[in-house]
C-alpha cells in the first residue's frame, strides 16, 4: 500500500506515528468502497478550492486583491473531507487560511471572489475580506485573524447545541501554530469537561508562520495533547480526502451520540509559503517535492477514476465546468459594486 | 412605593426575571452556580434553573467567554462573569477582536447578544489586581455597549436591556455597590441605553458621573447645597450609547461642569465629555470642565493610600468650587 511507504518516506522529515498507519488499513486493506457519486462530489470541491486558490494567486499577484492572503493549496483534503463528514447544519469555525473551509462547506464562490474584491456583493459587504469570510447560511462561522481564536468560539457553538440539544456537531480546524497559543489548551479542556459534540481538525502543516513545529514543540506529535486532556485523539495523513472523512465521520457519529469530543491531527504540507508574498524559502525543496508527490488533489483524481471508474474524459469535463465556473465568478466579482462611505456609515452609526 | 432591595438583589431580579423569559439565557463564570458567585448576585439560580443554565467554569477567561461569544453567535443570549475587571485583560482578544466586530466583520450577517457582567473599582485593600476602574478600555472599542449602573433600579432595568441586546454589553458593576439599598419595582421593567438620569436636581453646577462616583458626588451635592450652591448630579448610566443631549441640556443650563471618574485621569472617558462640551457648548460655559478623577497609578494596598488616590467627596467638593465662580 503506497500509503504505509508514504509514511515511511516521511518520517525522514516529520513523523506520522505507527498508530496512524494501522488505523489506516482498517479502511484501505479492507474492502471499502465508495460510490461514484460520492468521489465525484469529493473531487469536484477539491478541485474547485485548487482553481480558486490558484486563479485568486494570480489576481493578488495583477494587484486585483489586495491585503493578506493565505492559500490552502496543498491542504485541501482536509476541508473537504471533513466537510464532506458533516452536515450541511452542522457548525466549522475556520482560520486565516480558511478560503477552503468556506468552499468544502458549500459557499458561493461568485460571493467569495466578490469579497476578495472588497465589493458590496462579497460575503461581508467587503468589510471582512479574505480572512474573516463568514458563511452563516452554511454554519460557517468565520475565518478568523487571530491564530486560536476560533477555538473558544468552536467550543461556544458546540456548548450551544449542547444546550439546544439540537444534534449538531462543530468542527474547528485549527493548526500547528495554535496549539502554542494559550486558548487551545483551554478549549480543548472545557470541550473535555463538558463533553461537547465538537472535532477539532488539528491542520499540522508543520509551521507556524515559518518556524517549524520542531523548533516550537519539544513533543511534535501534537494529538498527543488532546489525549492528555482525556479526549479521543489520532494523527492522520491529512492528504488522503477519504481518510480524513472517515476518521471526522467516525467522531461526529461518537459526538452526535453523546460521547463527546475528538482530536484529529490531519499531518500535510503548504505548497507555498506562509502567504502569497512568502516564497517560502525555508522550506526544503526534497520535502516539498514529497509532498507534491502525494498532492491530495492528485489522489482524490485517482480514487474517483479508480474506484470511481470515472473516465479520463468525464473527469476533464468536470474540471472545464468548474474553470468556468470560477470565470463567472470572477467576471461576477469584477463588475460588482462597492459600498459607498454613505453605505458604510449607516452600518456602523451606533458604534 | 417599591419596596427597597440591595442592588446585588436587583442584578440578581433581572437575571432570574429574564431566564424565566427566555431559555436561550444562561450564565458562566467561576463559582457562580452552588458558591453564587464572590457577590452573591447569582445565589438561588443554580437552584431554580439547573447546572446546565448556571455553569461554573474552570479558570481559563479567555476561552470560556469566547465560548459565550460562540454560543451568542449560535442562538444563545450568555451572561459570562468575570470575576474581577482586572480579569478582564485575560478576555481582551475574545472581547475585542471577535466580540466586538463579529457583527462588522460578517458584512452584518450575525450578532453577538453576548453579556459580560464585571466589578471593579476600589474596595478596601483589594489592592493593585483587584480594584480597577478600566471603562476606558472598553468605550475605546467600536462595537461594545458599557453600562455602569448606580443604583438598584437602574442595575435591574439595564440588566434587563442588557440580555435583550442583541450586540455585545460590557456590563460593570462596582464592589461597593452591591449592598446599597433602593427602591426596586417587582414588575417587569426595561431602563433604555443611552439615557442619562438626573439623580439631583440644581441649577449651579453640573456634576456628571458613573457607577459609584453617583452617589459620592450626591454626598458632594448636599455639602455644597448647605453653602447654597445646588449642583445638578447627572448620573450616565450608559456610558456606550453615551446621552450627549442629556450632558449638553444641563450643561448649558448651569453654565459650569465637574465631571467624576474613579478611574485613573490619563486617557479617561472625562476627557473624553470634556471635549464634547467645549467643542459643542463653548459658549455656554463661564469657566473651564474641572475633572475629579483618580491619579495615574495601580491601587495600593494601604487604606489611607488607597483612599487618596481615587475622588473622595472633598475632592469632588473642591472641584466644584474650582469650577464654581470666577
Amino acid at each position: 500500500m503506497n500509503l504505509e511507504l508514504s509514511a515511511r518516506r516521511s518520517s525522514a522529515h516529520f513523523l506520522f506515528s505507527r498508530l496512524a498507519v494501522n488505523y489506516l488499513k482498517q479502511f484501505f486493506n479492507g474492502e471499502k468502497m465508495y460510490t461514484k457519486e460520492f468521489l465525484t462530489d469529493i473531487y469536484r470541491t477539491l478541485y474547485t478550492i485548487r482553481v480558486f486558490e490558484g486563479r485568486c494567486v494570480k489576481l493578488y499577484r495583477q494587484g486585483m486583491i489586495r491585503g493578506y492572503f493565505h492559500p490552502y493549496l496543498g491542504e485541501e483534503a482536509i476541508a473537504v473531507g471533513a466537510c464532506a463528514a458533516i452536515r450541511e447544519d452542522d457548525y466549522i469555525t475556520s482560520t486565516h487560511r480558511g478560503h477552503g473551509h468556506c468552499i468544502a462547506k458549500g459557499a458561493d464562490i461568485k460571493l467569495m471572489v466578490a469579497e476578495l474584491f472588497g465589493k458590496k456583493t462579497g460575503y461581508c459587504k467587503g468589510l471582512g475580506g479574505s480572512m474573516h469570510i463568514a458563511d452563516l447560511s452554511r454554519g460557517n462561522l468565520g475565518a478568523n485573524a487571530i491564530v486560536g481564536a476560533n477555538l473558544p468560539l468552536g467550543v461556544g457553538a458546540a456548548l450551544g447545541s449542547s444546550l439546544k440539544e439540537d444534534g449538531k456537531v462543530t468542527v474547528v480546524f485549527t493548526s500547528d501554530g495554535a496549539s502554542n497559543n494559550g486558548v487551545f489548551a483551554e478549549s480543548l479542556n472545557l470541550a473535555a469537561i463538558w463533553n461537547l459534540p465538537l472535532i477539532l481538525v488539528l491542520e499540522n502543516n508543520q509551521y507556524a508562520v515559518s518556524t517549524p513545529i520542531t523548533e516550537s514543540a519539544r513533543e511534535p506529535d501534537l494529538y498527543k495533547r488532546g489525549e492528555a486532556l482525556g479526549i479521543d485523539s489520532r494523527q492522520i495523513d491529512g492528504n488522503d480526502v477519504l481518510l480524513v472523512y472517515e476518521s471526522v465521520k467516525e467522531s461526529a457519529e461518537k459526538c452526535r451520540s453523546g460521547k463527546g469530543p475528538a482530536v484529529i491531527e490531519a499531518v500535510t504540507y503548504r505548497h507555498g509559503g506562509h502567504h502569497v508574498n512568502d516564497p517560502g524559502l525555508y522550506m526544503p525543496r526534497e520535502k516539498l517535492n514529497y509532498y507534491l508527490s502525494i498532492d491530495p488533489v492528485e489522489r482524490g483524481r485517482s480514487y474517483l477514476v479508480e474506484q470511481g471508474g470515472m473516465s479520463e474524459k468525464d473527469v476533464k469535463k468536470i474540471e472545464a465546468e468548474i474553470e468556468a465556473a470560477m470565470d463567472e465568478a470572477i467576471e461576477f466579482a469584477a463588475t460588482s459594486p462597492e459600498l459607498n462611505f454613505k453605505e458604510f456609515q449607516h452600518i456602523v452609526e451606533d458604534y | 412605593m417599591a419596596r427597597e432591595i440591595m442592588y446585588r438583589e436587583a442584578l440578581n431580579e433581572a437575571l432570574r426575571e429574564e431566564m424565566r423569559r427566555d431559555p436561550s439565557v444562561f450564565l458562566m463564570g467561576e463559582g457562580i452556580a452552588e458558591r453564587g458567585g464572590s457577590y452573591k448576585v447569582t445565589v438561588g439560580l443554580l437552584e431554580e434553573f439547573g447546572p446546565k443554565r448556571v455553569m461554573d467554569t474552570p479558570i481559563a477567561e479567555a476561552s470560556f467567554t469566547g465560548a459565550g461569544i460562540g454560543a451568542a453567535i449560535t442562538g444563545m443570549r450568555p451572561v459570562v462573569e468575570i470575576l474581577f475587571v482586572d480579569f478582564t485583560m485575560l478576555i481582551m482578544d475574545q472581547l475585542v477582536n471577535q466580540a466586538a466586530k463579529y457583527r462588522f466583520m460578517s458584512g452584518g450577517s450575525a450578532s453577538v447578544p453576548l453579556v459580560l457582567r464585571s466589578q471593579g473599582g476600589v474596595g478596601n485593600g483589594l489592592a493593585a489586581q483587584h480594584s480597577e476602574s478600566l471603562e476606558a478600555v472598553f468605550y475605546h472599542i467600536p462595537g461594545l455597549k458599557l453600562v455602569m449602573p448606580s443604583t438598584p433600579f437602574d442595575a435591574k432595568g439595564l440588566l434587563k436591556s442588557a440580555i435583550r441586546c442583541d450586540d455585545p454589553v460590557v456590563f460593570l458593576e462596582h464592589k461597593q455597590l452591591y449592598m446599597n439599598k433602593g427602591p426596586v419595582p417587582e414588575t417587569d421593567y426595561l431602563v433604555e441605553f443611552g439615557k442619562a438620569d438626573i439623580k439631583r436636581p440644581g441649577n449651579d453646577v453640573t456634576i456628571i458621573a458613573w457607577s459609584n462616583m453617583v452617589p459620592r458626588s450626591l454626598e458632594a451635592a448636599e455639602q455644597l447645597a448647605a453653602e447654597g450652591i445646588e449642583a445638578e448630579v447627572l448620573d450616565l448610566r450608559t456610558l456606550v450609547p453615551m446621552d450627549t443631549e442629556a450632558i449638553l441640556q444641563s450643561v448649558r443650563k448651569t453654565e459650569h461642569v465637574v465631571i467624576v471618574q474613579e478611574a485613573v485621569r490619563r486617557g479617561g472617558i472625562a476627557s473624553d465629555i470634556a471635549a464634547l462640551i467645549q467643542a459643542q457648548a463653548f459658549d455656554y460655559l463661564d469657566a473651564p470642565v474641572e475633572i475629579a478623577a483618580g491619579i495615574n497609578t495601580p491601587i495600593p494596598f494601604n487604606l489611607n493610600l488607597e483612599k487618596q488616590v481615587v475622588p473622595q467627596v472633598e475632592d469632588i467638593v473642591k472641584a466644584v468650587r474650582k469650577a464654581g465662580y470666577r
